[in-house]
């Protein structure tokens, strides 16, 4: 991807004049490995342009486009903090290293270790809006969640199913930091990089009451239960997409350091919470060993409160096991 | 938090915070006496001159316009035009000089209509990006409608094409290079010259409010 973008940016700026120097601030993105397929995600435009699709399904899926883009739309209903999808799907969901949408259609059905069983793509969706979003899905099979899953599987239009080999999936990882992540590191990094859009105080900005930019802890973040409070997740998340504009700007020790900063603050509760922070921890450190919820950081353990943010109610009824029984 | 690393957080916000606005409060009266030498290019309302390149001031952030006379004078915005305006100025100056177009009623507009790769190319970079030249569009930081966000990203709409593109080329080339975190860069730097036009003349044909 970063050589075939590079390759790209080159015809286009040479074609139009410019003479191409050497980037000063270069897309820096792992190099896909050998053998993983590398998606092309169709454009809006070829969904506009396609003549082989039905124009009730263009309407259903610009409607997925719309909510993927515009979550917000659903505040109070089924989002409860300052989230869209896109937020942290960047690049409408298509982009690599950016946790593209799309491999949830072809490689779902399948064994999730988080909630020990076989999730739908519509479970995978679900739990999205529980954790990310600290609210609930739209109800299994409403309109909503299908025009939910059309905008997927339009994005997932040509890649092969049950491909796993996937370049640019995720966030990607970050090799393990020299050092120790670090709190007092990761504060300098935030407000040298980050506080310009997300604010001194971490709650980024509202205009004309619409986010502007996210906050990334308190009330309006992604709960406890989200997989960007992992601080390996964020520091990947960081290192391949932050600042905007900018993947690949700051060192491998920054992003652990800024990650394990940003997730050493408080967020509302993670919906599985049971007894205590602790507790919770133990009984999902499949998923906790990488969070520092239940833990003690600064002298105070994280997540031992009862605040679930604007969300009315602790846990969604989606939440819960299958047996196959 | 503890309470020592309390004391140490809000040190480090009142040394940034010192550090990024300036040191001086603007006097919107004093400011119009300096305006007097502004206002033979921006006039007095603040609307500049398309033709000139002279970009509109009116209603843009205080501490931003405060900034690019810091630029200007620093270096770090080479204008070879503003420069001998700006190097006289000192920091009071050039906080009222700027608390007086910020305090400027923004001269409002309706759109007018945009045609042609302006429409098209130009409303995508605005709004949507080019996520493949991994181009954010403009409105991610520059606000819905492109109308602004505080001191570091200032209001596109509405604003002169040929003074949105002269910048776009001055990041692009190196003259300019006051933008935080080379943000605009980063930006400029993948935008051809089709782009950059088509963006100025979508941007400058947007409403103002």
């Amino acid at each position: 991807m970063n050589s075939k973008l590079l390759i790209t940016a080159a015809a286009s700026l040479a074609l139009s004049g410019y003479a191409l120097a050497a980037p000063k601030v270069p897309v820096q993105l792992p190099t896909p490995q050998a053998g993983h397929y590398l998606h092309q995600s169709p454009t809006l435009e070829q969904l506009e342009q396609d003549r082989d699709i039905h124009p009730e399904l263009r309407k259903v899926i610009k409607r997925g486009y719309d909510i993927f883009m515009n979550t917000q739309q659903w505040r109070g209903k089924y989002v409860f903090n300052d989230m869209n999808c896109r937020t942290c799907h960047m690049g409408e969901g298509r982009k690599e290293w950016a946790a593209p949408v799309w491999p949830a259609i072809t490689t779902l059905p399948d064994f999730r270790g988080k909630n020990g069983h076989v999730n739908s793509v519509e479970e995978r969706i679900a739990g999205c809006f529980s954790y990310s979003m600290n609210g609930k899905p739209p109800p299994y099979g409403s309109d909503d969640m299908l025009a939910l899953v059309a905008y997927h599987q339009w994005l997932a239009k040509g890649a092969p199913v049950y491909e796993s080999q996937i370049a640019g999936r995720g966030f990607g990882k970050v090799s393990d930091p020299t050092e120790p992540a670090d709190y007092g590191r990761g504060e300098k990094v935030f407000q040298a990089s980050c506080a310009i859009c997300h604010g001194r105080d971490g709650q980024g900005l509202k205009i004309g009451g619409e986010v502007q930019f996210p906050p990334l802890w308190g009330d309006g973040a992604y709960n406890w239960g989200a997989g960007l409070s992992r601080v390996d997740t964020a520091a990947a998340f960081v290192k391949h997409n932050m600042p905007l504009g900018q993947p690949g700007q700051l060192s491998d020790q920054d992003a652990w350091d800024v990650a394990y900063f940003v997730n050493a603050h408080e967020r509302p509760q993670d919906p599985r919470f049971e007894r205590s922070a602790k507790f919770t921890r133990e009984k999902y450190l499949n998923f906790h060993r990488r969070t520092l919820y239940g833990t003690e950081v600064n002298g105070r353990v994280l997540g031992e409160h009862r605040n679930t943010g604007e969300k009315p109610f602790l846990k969604p009824d989606v939440l819960r096991p299958r047996t196959f029984e | 938090m503890s309470q020592l690393k309390r004391a140490m957080v809000i040190a480090v916000a009142v040394v940034l915070g010192s550090a990024v606005s300036p040191a001086a409060a603007g006097d919107v009266e004093r400011g119009k006496q300096v305006a007097q030498t502004c206002l033979a290019c921006h006039g007095l309302d603040g609307a500049g001159n398309a033709a000139g390149g002279f970009p509109r001031l009116d209603g843009l952030n205080g501490d931003y316009l405060a900034n690019q006379l810091q630029a200007f004078k620093n270096g770090t915005r080479k204008n070879p035009i503003m420069q001998p305006f700006a190097a006289p100025l000192g920091e009071q100056e050039m906080a009222d000089v700027s608390a007086y177009y910020a305090a400027l009623k923004r001269i409002t507009g309706a759109s007018s209509p945009v045609t042609g790769q302006a429409a098209v190319l130009g409303e995508k970079l605005a709004l949507r990006g080019d996520w493949d030249r991994y181009l954010p569009p403009c409105a991610a930081c520059h606000g819905p409608g492109n109308q602004g966000v505080g001191e570091a990203f200032p209001a596109l709409a509405g604003q002169h094409a040929s003074y949105i593109e002269s910048q776009l080329r001055a990041w692009r080339a190196g003259t300019r290079t006051n933008d935080p975190l080379n943000l605009m860069l980063a930006i400029a730097e993948r935008m051809s010259d089709a782009d950059i036009k088509a963006v100025a003349a979508y941007l400058s044909a947007q409403p103002t409010h």
